[in-house]
């Protein structure tokens, strides 16, 4: 049986969808980020040179790729918005980036937090920490021009523009250790292996998988009171048995 | 040309045009860019003259000595090829240690850096400390085989001939 994809493109019929989804996104975010740490916290043994301070990297390294992988989604979308003229497709896009903006601030606060006692300095302008500031700049950037414009079809345009030109800067911090020396230190999970412990990549991936789950429940959930918002004056809206009552 | 096919064209195009750009201005700063200068970058005189500047490499093995004060450290930073002695004065990161990256940022008089600031580089490497203990066990073996083959090689070449 064929799916006919392009019905759910239509905000109507999304927004059953999305919130018949959210609770199983949730529920599964929420499982995985209780095995994720207690395999971090219990099982994964120390590490060799840094003792306990690595295990920070169980939230660090997910929220660090989230950032990135959420950025290219949501630039994804916008372009999909821009050239489609799709509405859905701009409506994502706007409720992906608080949740890219909060993995980049929890992606630098944890490596301060790590990098003081390690390294011995909280905040060093290396490439791969300057490119990822400015990767939370463009976060804050796109929100912030789309609430500037009080029409939201301009607004989507505008923002999507933004937020097409600023995904030249992912690579850009995938790559700046390996381009320029860094005080950060090179990829440890790399596609020809990885130099790490294998409870440590367990740990490590089922953390990843839990942000990945949560980003996608937070998004729906967003999305739908966008949706709510921008379609307010509709017809199916003041039939929707929530907003009938 | 359809008007979406237009817009998918126009966005393209922006973007191969700010990559382009963006790469170029990279290209233009490559050096700047880099965090810190090699020992041998410091020998063949690529260095800011008379400013503080970044050094980075390897704590030399058995070069870390402490003085009486109990504060001030003499170590020395080596890519391998090059080396430069390093005083500083003041508290070591906790991965500061013997053969691990450091990143020592002062100004270089008579050939020895006056450090400033000292920071700890780590690699990327996570293991247990059993795991660790291992390796270099096997590190010393392999070392050892190798001390051993030299004075076994003047014998075994003449019979290979």
């Amino acid at each position: 049986m064929a799916i006919n994809w392009f019905k759910y493109s239509a905000p109507t019929t999304f927004y059953g969808l999305a919130g018949k989804m959210i609770p199983w996104f949730a529920f599964s975010a929420a499982i995985l980020f209780a095995v994720g740490l207690y395999i971090g916290f219990f099982i994964a043994p120390m590490d060799a040179q840094q003792g306990e301070f690595y295990r920070i990297i169980f939230i660090h390294v997910p929220a660090s790729m989230m950032s990135m992988f959420l950025y290219m989604v949501m630039a994804g979308y916008a372009a999909l918005g821009l050239i489609f003229n799709t509405r859905l497709s701009a409506m994502m896009a706007s409720a992906i980036a608080p949740t890219g903006a909060l993995f980049t601030v929890v992606s630098l606060w944890t490596g301060a937090l790590w990098g003081k006692p390690m390294w011995g300095t909280w905040w060093m302008w290396d490439a791969r920490m300057t490119s990822e500031l400015i990767l939370l700049f463009l976060y804050l950037g796109f929100i912030a021009l789309h609430a500037s414009i009080d029409e939201p079809r301009r607004a989507d345009r505008a923002a999507a523009l933004l937020a097409i030109v600023g995904s030249v800067n992912v690579p850009i911090i995938y790559f700046s250790v390996k381009w320029w020396n860094t005080l950060h230190q090179g990829a440890t999970i790399k596609f020809s292996g990885t130099s790490m412990h294998i409870a440590m990549q367990q740990a490590m991936f089922t953390m990843l998988a839990a942000c990945w789950l949560y980003a996608i429940a937070v998004a729906l959930a967003r999305v739908r009171s966008i949706i709510l918002e921008r379609e307010r004056n509709t017809v199916w809206i003041a039939e929707l048995p929530e907003v009938k009552q | 040309m359809k008007p979406r096919q237009k817009r998918f064209v126009f966005i393209a195009v922006a973007l191969v045009g700010v990559a382009l750009a963006v790469g170029l201005v990279l290209y233009a700063l490559r050096g700047n860019v880099n965090l810190y200068f090699t020992p041998t970058q410091v020998f063949n005189n690529e260095v800011p003259k008379g400013r503080s500047f970044r050094i980075g490499g390897l704590v030399e093995e058995g070069s870390v000595k402490r003085e009486k004060d109990g504060l001030t450290v003499n170590f020395v930073i080596t890519d391998t090829h090059k080396s430069i002695p390093v005083v500083y004065k003041g508290i070591l990161p906790d991965l500061f240690k013997e053969g691990k990256g450091v990143v020592a940022q002062g100004t270089v008089e008579n050939g020895v850096m006056r450090a400033e600031e000292v920071l700890a580089k780590h690699d990327e490497n996570y293991m247990p400390p059993e795991a660790a203990d291992a390796l270099k066990k096997a590190k010393a073996a392999n070392t050892a085989d190798a001390a051993a083959i030299p004075s076994n090689a003047p014998v075994v070449v003449p019979v290979a001939k």
